[in-house]
């Protein structure tokens, strides 16, 4: 790449205004963000809102209603559980793949790392049926022992958890992967090299480093959990308090006609997303500005 | 399981300690987790023989299904690449009011349940729904058309791109641009020749994060695409309709088709990616 | 500073690690728990009953089911709850193939039943038998549903298939009630032109090139028409076009009843190997004879499905009009080879679509 970059030169006058340049004259700033603000309203901001008029139609007593209703407070329980369970599990998961992809050089890196990003382009649907494949009663490949043990792991909790851990897996490892890569492996070896034992490098060389990747990483596992529907919804049986998630109680008062209660319901879902959303970026914002200091 | 050994003993030396057991903890994790059940796919599609195998890949349907899925989600991504890299760009190098709330939610697509994207953006995009409602005059229609589906896949992707490009872009410093004015670019070489060579490897993971995400997607596209056999149908769908007719040979047969793909794609862009940032470490 | 933050660091894990025990922990209790639960219901107070079902069953049942408890408990002493599932007909029976633990199921069409047997007998061969009127305690037909004034002047299944006119129907192959639309205008074609099934097949074929939008299930359907304004016309359950009348708006749409149309049956039976093993037979089976008691019917009546006893269809004759009804019997031969002939992969429909 070095010499790559013919830039043609004219005889050079640098005046201050002409470097000012790079940062653009008036205009073609205002016309991009214009395009990009209009992009983001249209695709972004519209349906939001629309999520919140939609659950508000018919008021705010039917909106608080549906949220408080004893079937919508089960659902929402079974998320939580479910976001309790995976965030931590796939959080310690992330970390350790990323260390050993991230500080070793070692063969079939690229396979590995394509085998923590499957689930992530695997369809929800195929999610959602492999774990069928592995857990039906009649035909399962552990039909025998879930038969023999009387376990049940698809059309009850466990199996929504177990989907979820499949869909929400390569996040946080995806997101700080790339991170640990370019920041290479010379601070640790520093820290190595003064005495420091391998915890203790990773807790205060390594760590520090990758935090806000890291509370990236685990920000999206737990929006995912929270919403996640494809791969749910197939091994879930739609019992009603039993095994629906909040996506899927959604779904179920979509189709009883209640667009407001679904909407409303729908509108807790965003707004957990929303709040996902403000606690990462003020730790972000908080993390810039120790860097500052 | 040997395979995966042999590359302990090539491992490079290294002062880094814990390799073996974060390995170990991710390789078995990874296999109990990913592997098996995925294998789960391949197994009971080699029941049915290689002979029917292909004749149910190789349907017309099948056939349509994924056309129509690759071409929207290529299309959603291309989009996805160019506002994207737009939104990016705003945000890094502009200050302009709103400009925080607008970073703080290009995620939402991931953490809105798809089912209600879809759900929301029907409800816009139909006929009498506030979009739709403003495009149906010029003959435009979204809702249950290929649009759709390309709008519901540029919904779920767009963060991709932002979210990919972003941090390269604050990386490059500013002085670089600076440089490359004083030695007399204009702006669009600047952008071009200099900024643009330093993005791309972001952009094309941002593309095909987006693009392999959208192949898969079902949730929002269901609701938006109206499903008509060889017009609207995605490949997921017709996963699910086989299913649901209790064929599950036909369903993991194209699951198989489909997860092949997906690795294919994915090995693809991580080679590249290694390419690149190696080509890069060089240069 | 930077103690206190490794202190703080490691603090976080060991409450993350903590939350993962307890999880687990809370996890196995609960399962547990519920066998344990199971193990002696048979004798115990209380009993579960899970009744698996399809998407427009959902008013019927909650209606009925609360009348079911109420009667168990005056008749036995014992606590029964029951626990619904909805979705469509057919993924509705393959979670029960897979596993799904139902003492009850519910279903659009005998053929899914049928189904559940696919794999591995875990109920009865003959099921249908069992309870009277082959085991449909209540039964449906197929009507349209149009906007207001019926502007497009919708009389009867020939007005579908003209140009101009916009169908909306879910699709036979993942819809239960889909597949009963279908028939019925096969049906009424093979009537109109003395059984020519080449005929019929073209008939069939205009409708579905009206067709815009093939949702996955019935309820989608009704959304796509009522919410989305789609269509000029909705091929729907009688029981769902009613509802969704005066659900979402009796100054909007209006129902058109055709000449002719299918008897729709939607069959009920219990599973044997889960009641078996759950000890709940008893309960089960009461649960679905009591749909063909006066108060069962009643309700059903109530919730626009046509009942089966004379005495309460007289209360509501206004309510159901005569419309002359084929079987799938007569006029397919039955589930099976309808199925077969139709919507299996290659089958009729597959070859509308595909030229």
């Amino acid at each position: 790449m070095a010499g790559s970059i013919p830039i043609q030169i004219k005889t050079a006058k640098t005046t201050p205004a002409e470097r000012r340049a790079v940062k653009g004259s008036k205009i073609v700033p205002v016309i991009l963000t214009a395009i990009a603000i209009l992009f983001f309203i249209l695709m972004l901001i519209v349906p939001l809102i629309s999520v919140f008029a939609k659950a508000f139609e018919q008021g705010a007593n039917l909106y608080f209603a549906s949220i408080t209703d004893p079937i919508a407070w089960k659902a929402i329980k079974l998320t939580l559980i479910t976001i309790a369970i995976t965030v931590p599990i796939n959080t310690v998961f992330g970390l350790t793949a990323a260390w050993a992809i991230a500080k070793f050089k070692f063969k079939g890196k690229n396979v590995l790392i394509t085998f923590i990003d499957l689930p992530f382009s695997i369809s929800p649907v195929v999610a959602g049926l492999i774990f069928v494949l592995l857990f039906s009663t009649s035909h399962g490949l552990l039909a025998p022992l879930l038969n023999a043990w009387g376990l049940k792991i698809i059309f009850a909790p466990p199996g929504i958890i177990l989907a979820t851990l499949f869909v929400t897996l390569p996040f946080v490892a995806r997101e700080i992967i790339p991170l640990m890569e370019a920041q290479g492996t010379t601070e640790e070896e520093a820290a190595l090299t003064l005495g420091a034992s391998g915890w203790k490098t990773f807790w205060l060389v390594t760590l520090p480093n990758i935090k806000w990747a890291l509370l990236y990483g685990i920000m999206l596992t737990a929006a995912r959990s929270a919403g996640e529907f494809g791969a749910v919804s197939v091994v879930s049986g739609h019992i009603r308090g039993l095994t629906n998630t909040v996506p899927l109680h959604v779904e179920i008062l979509y189709n009883e006609y209640k667009f407001s209660a679904a909407f409303a319901v729908a509108s807790l879902l965003t707004l957990i997303a929303l709040i996902n959303l403000i606690v990462k970026n003020v730790a972000h914002w908080k993390i810039k500005q120790q860097s500052k200091i | 399981m040997n395979l995966l050994i042999k590359p302990f003993k090539i491992k490079q030396k290294s002062v880094i300690p814990g390799f073996g057991i974060t390995m170990g903890f991710s390789l078995t994790y990874l296999t109990l987790l990913v592997l098996i059940p995925v294998s789960m796919v391949f197994l009971n599609s080699a029941k049915i023989g290689p002979a029917e195998f292909w004749e149910i890949a190789s349907s017309e349907r099948v056939l349509a299904s994924l056309k129509i899925s690759f071409s929207t989600s290529f299309l959603a991504a291309v989009i996805n690449v160019i506002f994207g890299l737009l939104l990016a760009w705003v945000l890094e190098r502009y200050t302009f009011w709103g400009k925080k709330l607008i970073d703080g939610l290009i995620d939402l697509p991931f953490a809105l349940p798809t089912a209600v994207a879809g759900i929301s953006l029907t409800t816009l995009y139909s006929q009498n729904g506030w979009i739709g409602k403003l495009l149906a005059p010029l003959g435009i229609k979204v809702s249950y058309t290929p649009i759709g589906i390309v709008v519901a896949l540029v919904f779920i992707g767009f963060p991709f791109v932002v979210r990919t490009v972003q941090p390269v872009l604050e990386s490059i410093d500013l002085e670089v641009e600076e440089a490359a004015a004083c030695l007399g670019a204009t702006r669009f070489q600047t952008f071009y020749r200099v900024i643009l060579p330093e993005l791309l490897p972001a952009l094309i993971t941002g593309f095909a994060l987006a693009f392999s995400r959208a192949l898969g997607e079902y949730g929002s596209v269901v609701f938006i695409s109206g499903n008509m056999p060889m017009k609207t149908e995605i490949t997921p769908l017709l996963i699910r309709t086989k299913l649901e007719q209790y064929d599950y040979a036909g369903g993991t047969a194209v699951a198989a088709v489909m997860l092949i793909i997906s690795f294919i794609l994915l090995l693809l862009i991580n080679i590249f990616q290694w390419w690149a940032s190696n080509r890069h470490k060089v240069s | 500073m930077e103690r206190n933050k490794k202190a703080k660091n490691i603090l976080k894990i060991s409450i993350a690690s903590l939350i993962i025990i307890a999880n687990f922990v809370s996890f196995t209790g609960c399962a547990k728990e519920t066998s344990k639960n199971r193990g002696d219901s048979g004798e115990a107070k209380s009993v579960t009953l899970l009744n698996v079902s399809y998407d427009p069953t959902r008013e019927l049942y909650q209606e009925y089911n609360e009348a079911f408890v109420k009667h168990w408990k005056e008749k036995t002493g014992q606590d029964v709850t029951v626990q619904q599932s909805h979705g469509g007909s057919g993924s509705q029976a393959r979670t029960v193939i897979d596993g799904n633990e139902a003492d009850v199921v519910t279903l659009a069409l005998a053929y899914d039943i049928d189904s559940i047997n696919k794999n591995k007998e875990i109920l009865s061969k003959d099921w249908q038998k069992r309870l009277p009127h082959n085991s449909t305690p209540y039964t449906s037909t197929i009507v349209f549903l149009v906007r207001k004034g019926n502007p497009k002047n919708i009389k009867d299944w020939d007005d579908l298939a003209k140009p101009g006119v916009e169908v909306i129907t879910p699709n036979p192959k993942t819809s239960g009630g889909a597949r009963w639309n279908y028939l019925a205008a096969w049906g009424y074609a093979l009537r109109k032109n003395g059984n020519d099934a080449e005929k019929a097949k073209e008939f069939v074929k205009a409708i579905f090139a009206n067709v815009p939008v093939l949702d996955s299930g019935a309820r989608g359907s009704t959304t796509t028409f009522v919410e989305r304004g789609l269509g000029d016309v909705l091929i729907a359950w009688e029981n769902e076009a009613f509802l969704s009348l005066n659900e979402l708006g009796k100054d909007k749409f209006e129902i058109v009843v055709p000449s002719v149309s299918i008897l729709a049956e939607p069959p009920v039976t219990v599973v044997d190997s889960v009641v078996d093993k759950k000890g709940t037979r008893e309960v089960a089976e009461a649960y679905l004879e009591y749909l063909y008691s006066d108060e069962g019917q009643e309700i059903a009546a109530k919730n626009y499905y046509r009942p089966r006893s004379e005495e309460v269809i007289k209360k509501y004759t206004s309510q159901f009009p005569e419309i002359e009804l084929f079987t799938i019997d007569e006029v397919f031969g039955g589930w099976d080879k309808a199925q077969k002939e139709h919507f299996d992969d290659g089958g009729v429909f597959d070859q509308i679509y595909e030229k």
